[in-house]
């Protein structure tokens, strides 16, 4: 996926302002910035949920003048930030509405969360916050995604929860490439390849993720966190 | 107890037609956010098109229950066609502009009634239907229009059916959710837009089937029939939740019984006011209708 030159305007503030880079196909590249810089806007904008301006390239295709639905068909999958599972639909129903190819991958859904299978028939909106990020995870793992947007998937989790994502992302980056937004440096240590850095809505530092946080001075500089 | 039967036979029969306006009503509004005020004009064409073609297009057909069916029934699927149209053209150019589908659904409802006027003029027609449906049956000392239970036993079956779709079909299960997240809908790749077109065609027709009820209820088809219905019907919505059917349904029900109740043990009129009062009483107490009082 390329992406060149993406702007986005939400009300007066120009949020992304010629956000540039490229992720390479296989493993996790980390999308990083301190709180509002644009990551999860620029997920956002990939996939057509806010209005935007540039160019995202997906297999030589442009995708900005798609629709939202047609960006995802060609196998984007996006698990949000907030989780957004549907809270009066039921596990299963949730899992059936993500159903995009003829060949769901239950099996490797049921695999991995083999609690989503034994609570299919509770309501999404009891699940506890850990419980509703596996399912969240599990619609966009369900249908043969080439890349899946993953945004802030440990955001609000204990600490136990945080591996056990961070093992369920491990995995997943052995079948499908991943953009991850993520503020926990240690799941991004443990699990990316690539590091790409946002500010002030654009990109300032592309690297290796593991050289990257080998800087401690600047990841406290671009990150303002000690790495 | 003969008195209280029939009223509470006739306020079920008016919550009835209530149910089958609110329900497209409450699904249009909560899988699109579209307050749409061209609502009665579905009513109005349901109830039109089975009266003209009834006079026009089946009146060779010697038996009258045959011929008011197939008009019925004519009805039913031109006011489905007409919705679906009214979402195509009017309403899907206009996407995510709220004040502007506010302001077109208002200037079709207003159009549209002149538009009738203008062709078949102002006075309401004579609705022809089966003499049964004008008889009464005896209950308890209760001579109840036998229309009324037409009615009543039409918006059970709708009640169902949606229930139905929206629980055992995909499009119910993208309805359902969009009601709950549009967006996210679209981000799981799912064109939501086939649901809005789909919505609004269910809700033209469970709209012209109360225009329908409303000629056999009324005797009569009327240009403004569908507008007054349609401002209970918006209680109706408020009231049981806006992209709540089963709450609507416990609306439809509690708006009729009280409008014919307080009308008739006080004044008429009064019933009209007090169905007000209700929607905010609701309203103050639980902003999010019956349906936010009972799962919050």
């Amino acid at each position: 996926m390329s992406v060149r030159d993406l702007h986005v305007h939400l009300g007066q503030s120009h949020v992304l302002q010629g956000v540039t880079f490229d992720v390479p196909e296989g493993g996790v590249t980390a999308l990083l910035g301190r709180n509002g810089v644009g990551k999860t806007t620029t997920l956002r904008a990939i996939l057509g949920l806010v209005g935007r301006r540039g160019s995202v390239r997906f297999d030589g295709e442009e995708l900005t003048s798609l629709p939202t639905h047609r960006v995802v068909q060609r196998r984007i999958g996006y698990v949000p930030e907030d989780r957004d599972v549907f809270a009066a639909l039921t596990v299963a129903e949730n899992l059936r509405l993500a159903e995009r190819d003829g060949d769901p991958r239950y099996e490797l859904v049921y695999d991995l969360f083999p609690d989503l299978e034994a609570r299919g028939a509770q309501r999404a909106g009891t699940l506890s916050g850990g419980q509703q990020q596996m399912l969240a995870i599990a619609r966009g793992l369900l249908n043969d995604n080439r890349i899946l947007l993953v945004d802030e998937p440990t955001k609000g989790l204990a600490p136990a929860l945080v591996s056990d994502v961070a093992h369920v992302l491990e995995r997943l980056s052995e079948l499908t490439t991943v953009l991850l937004v993520e503020q926990n440096l240690g799941v991004v240590r443990r699990i990316a390849r690539g590091a790409i850095v946002l500010d002030q809505g654009r990109v300032v530092h592309t690297s290796g993720a593991e050289e990257l946080l080998e800087q401690p001075e600047l990841v406290k500089r671009l990150l303002s966190v000690s790495a | 107890m003969s008195t209280w039967l029939l009223l509470t036979i006739t306020g079920l029969g008016l919550g009835a037609m209530y149910f089958l306006i609110a329900s497209g009503l409450s699904l249009i509004y909560g899988l699109m956010g579209v307050l749409n005020f061209a609502h009665g004009a579905f009513i109005t064409v349901g109830g039109y098109a089975a009266w003209w073609t009834e006079v026009n297009l089946f009146d060779g057909i010697h038996s009258v229950w045959l011929r008011f069916l197939l008009a019925a029934l004519l009805g039913l699927v031109i006011g489905g066609v007409f919705a679906a149209l009214v979402e195509l053209v009017l309403i899907r150019p206009l996407y995510n502009r709220h004040i502007e589908q506010v302001l077109v659904t208002v200037g079709l409802s207003i159009a549209f009634v002149a538009l009738v006027q203008g062709i078949w003029g102002p006075d309401a027609k004579a609705f022809a239907v089966p003499g049964w449906l004008h008889a009464t049956t005896t209950i308890a000392g209760a001579h109840i229009p036998n229309d009324r239970w037409i009615e009543i036993a039409t918006a059970a079956l709708v009640l169902v059916l949606l229930q139905l779709f929206l629980r055992r079909t995909r499009y119910g299960l993208i309805i359902r959710a969009g009601v709950e997240n549009r967006a996210m809908v679209t981000a799981l790749g799912i064109d939501v837009r086939k649901a809005f077109t789909l919505v609004f065609a269910i809700g033209g027709v469970a709209a012209a089937i109360a225009g329908v009820l409303g000629g056999v209820y009324f005797n009569v088809v009327g240009p403004d029939q569908g507008t007054s219905l349609l401002i209970f019907a918006f209680i109706v919505v408020v009231i049981g939740g806006l992209g709540s059917i089963a709450g609507s349904a416990v609306a439809a029900m509690v708006v009729g019984l009280t409008q014919q109740y307080v009308n008739f043990y006080a004044s008429a009129g009064v019933g009209d006011m007090i169905v007000v009062l209700l929607l905010g009483v609701v309203l103050l107490a639980s902003p999010r209708g019956l349906v936010g009082a009972f799962t919050s």
